[in-house]
């Protein structure tokens, strides 16, 4: 196959405002210049659910078209509109508390309220320990007993506590890496606002749902009020169209759109994800762009909620929830365009999220490990893809090859779903085959280093490929470690060479 | 919570005399109000403890009126650091297991900050052993704080006895982490004071003014206002400008 680097971005980047001709519920892009039309209509979906909104909220009542996120927020602030630019006070819907925040939120809370008061809605905040869970660090495990003591004072409905290090399985309640967590366990819900003590929580906007992350006393002040000050967002639309090549995966996806608006491209703003190509990832896949908004700077991450989100929620909640949509004619900041189609296999070099650079042009760059795990890249999907990568090629791993599922759920799918073409091989037997490390107690573990006796933590200048995130100096742990960002694709491949390798050459 | 000029300041730093810094407040909010009934403590009398840094900030008392005088000018020398140093590099996650309102973590989590920092700079943020950096005002490039939401990262900061941060630009978690805090002092240059000043340059803002004063190089710079987020700062953080605005109860 013969790949050209042939511009397949346009960008309207005027700094004025413009608006965006659409109708609400599809995503049909008319563009003089793109030569295929797009999308088939996304099914307008009346949510089996109540609406739990206040009426002025709904949609048909405002003047002034809006977005998504300035739609949720206006509802969330009790509004019948909000422009961006604006502060508002903003009523949350789930907080998220990880362990190595819960100490200092609730010491914050405490002084702030004083020490007897309530946190304001016990069913509505979820503490999750994740961070630094399996270590010896005394400091780390006094903070899940913080958060354990503060839970059981507060009758905290949602806390994943964790007590027998030794063996995950043993602690029923035990999730693990919390974005995933709060997806698996349904917390995550279109029209939402969703704020947690972490800077991935932008993940949850994949159930088109506003959600960012704020610091502690932030949260300590979500505790004691349910509400947090915000600054609605402008929005920066990006819409990608052309069926997704099977050697891509979402993270190719977003290191692109990080690559090509810089880290901090998006900064203060909302990166709302539209096109066919959207529309055909799944929830994981959705997350996974997600997720990595971040590290563009963005204020949080938007894809709209549709068939696939209400498949995905069936079984994992009730609550009622009412999704939204942005208007007709709401106004972008700016507009990206990218032909997913004519996409490659990408990584970001060391030592940063934008360092965009194609696989294929790694290929001498030899590496001593692979990790694969994570909020970005440690999802169920995540695994299946690496073994798919694994199973093509039949062979065995030629560096050090880490796996550390993000969750309970995560882990138990390794073990017994079937990797479709494999002759009813669980993920679990390919990496064991492939001579991959065996699969870890689920945590975010290595991603962001942590304790010195992190599981794949770099302590010696490495290089490493990683599924992770992030990939600054002494991300992983060791300052002159050198961190590979790629997809799951792209890590398995590399793994099997022992050099940064494009999977194609596995396909 | 106490305003952010109080407390940890290094011994270098002085203070001109205090004006009322002038921010108009927004329009009070129009939402149904949500007022929780707490215990009412007795509000204690907050000391002005400006050349002291024995108080770690996270520890000091709230204000019990928002009607203090605050801080004017910032003096003495600069650290400079270039563009988008993430909060990994301003306090490493291996340190995040220190709680800031625990007054030793806090003092520790002071003598960490920056040690992320690659080994092309030369001087140390803040010297092996001490728990307080020799530098008042920290310099950035573009993007200051990215990354991680961590709030260690202005707390270390804070702690470690730097009162201001002007950078470029930030990156927005860091920059609301600083405001809520008040650990440090987010200011936005006009250009890239990065490129002008050096490490050790003796430096004075004067934020009435929005203006830094480099006095080694001899030539000034303005600063961009605080904006939306100086009625916050001005208040003493979120607590406080809630409080201020009738949003939670005084205490």
């Amino acid at each position: 196959m013969a790949f050209t680097c042939s511009p397949f971005i346009t960008c309207k980047k005027d700094l004025c405002f413009f608006s965006f001709h659409d109708h609400s519920a599809s995503f049909i892009i008319t563009d003089e210049k793109c030569k295929k039309t797009t999308s088939k209509k996304i099914v307008s979906v009346v949510s089996p659910h109540k609406n739990k909104r206040n009426p002025s909220s709904a949609a048909g009542s405002r003047k002034t078209p809006m977005t998504v996120t300035e739609k949720i927020l206006a509802g969330a602030s009790e509004k019948s509109e909000v422009k961006a630019g604006e502060n508002a006070w903003v009523n949350v819907d789930v907080l998220m508390i990880n362990d190595i925040t819960c100490p200092g939120v609730s010491a914050t809370f405490k002084k702030e309220f004083g020490n007897t008061a309530k946190v304001w809605d016990r069913e509505k905040i979820v503490v999750i320990p994740d961070h630094y869970i399996f270590t010896n660090d005394e400091r780390a495990h006094r903070n899940v007993d913080t958060a354990r003591d503060f839970c059981t004072e507060q009758d905290i409905k949602y806390f994943y506590d964790i007590q027998d290090r030794t063996n995950f399985r043993a602690n029923p309640d035990y999730k693990g890496v919390c974005h995933i967590a709060l997806a698996q366990e349904g917390h995550c819900r279109p029209g939402e606002v969703l704020l947690g003590t972490d800077s991935h929580t932008t993940s949850a906007g994949a159930f088109g749902q506003f959600a960012t992350g704020v610091g502690n006393t932030d949260a300590a002040f979500i505790l004691g009020t349910g509400k947090i000050l915000l600054k609605v967002p402008p929005t920066l639309r990006f819409v990608l169209d052309g069926e997704m090549p099977n050697y891509l995966l979402a993270k190719d996806l977003i290191l692109d759109i990080i690559g090509e608006i810089s880290m901090s491209g998006a900064t203060y703003k909302t990166m709302e994800f539209v096109g066919t190509t959207i529309e055909s990832l799944s929830m994981e896949e959705r997350m996974t762009l997600c997720n990595m908004v971040v590290e563009a700077g963005g204020k949080n991450g938007i894809v709209a909620a549709d068939q696939k989100t209400y498949q995905y929620l069936e079984d994992k909640t009730s609550a009622p929830f009412e999704p939204v949509y942005s208007d007709e004619k709401a106004r972008f900041l700016a507009q990206y365009r990218f032909d997913v189609s004519k996409m490659e296999p990408l990584v970001a070099k060391p030592h940063s999220p934008d360092n965009r650079a194609l696989a294929r042009e790694c290929s001498n760059v030899k590496i001593d490990r692979v990790y694969i795990g994570s909020c970005t890249g440690g999802k169920t999907e995540d695994f299946m893809a690496a073994a798919k990568v694994f199973l093509a090629s039949g062979k065995t791993v030629k560096v050090p090859t880490f796996l550390v599922p993000a969750t309970q759920k995560v882990w138990m799918d390794l073990y017994t779903l079937e990797v479709p073409g494999s002759g009813g091989k669980t993920c679990s037997q390919i990496f064991e085959e492939a001579g991959c490390d065996t699969p870890a107690s689920p945590s975010c573990a290595a991603c962001m280093g942590g304790p010195k006796d992190t599981y794949g933590r770099l302590n010696e200048p490495k290089v490493c490929v990683s599924t992770t995130n992030r990939n600054f100096p002494g991300r992983m742990g060791h300052k002159e470690g050198q961190v590979y960002l790629a997809s799951p694709y792209t890590a398995a491949a590399s793994a099997l060479t022992g050099f940064v390798t494009d999977p194609r050459k596995f396909f | 919570m106490a305003s952010f000029s109080a407390a940890t300041v290094p011994q270098n730093l002085t203070f001109s005399s205090s004006n009322k810094l002038s921010f108009s407040l927004p329009p009070s909010s129009s939402s149904s109000s949500h007022f929780l009934s707490f215990p009412t403590s007795q509000p204690t009398l907050t000391t002005r403890l400006i050349t002291s840094h024995q108080t770690p900030r996270a520890h000091a008392p709230p204000s019990a009126s928002a009607a203090e005088s605050s801080t004017s000018s910032f003096h003495g020398l600069c650290y400079v650091v270039g563009d988008n140093i993430d909060t990994d590099q301003i306090i490493p996650a291996e340190y995040l297991t220190l709680v800031p309102s625990n007054p030793d973590e806090y003092q520790k989590l002071g003598s960490y900050a920056l040690i992320g920092l690659p080994a092309s700079y030369p001087a140390r943020f803040v010297q092996p052993g001490e728990t307080k950096t020799k530098y008042s005002v920290l310099i950035a490039g573009a993007n200051f704080g990215c990354g991680s939401s961590r709030e260690h990262a202005p707390v270390a900061l804070g702690a470690s006895g730097a009162a201001a941060v002007v950078a470029e630009s930030y990156a927005r978690i860091f920059f609301r982490n600083s405001v809520a805090t008040g650990e440090v002092y987010p200011l936005e240059s006009e250009g890239r004071l990065c490129e002008e000043c050096s490490t050790g340059d003796v430096v004075t803002i004067e934020l009435a003014e929005s203006r830094l004063i480099n006095h080694t190089t001899g030539k000034e710079y303005s600063l961009k206002p605080i904006g939306d987020a100086g009625p916050v700062i001005e208040a003493g953080g979120i607590f406080a400008y809630a409080r201020k605005t009738g949003m939670i109860p005084t205490r």
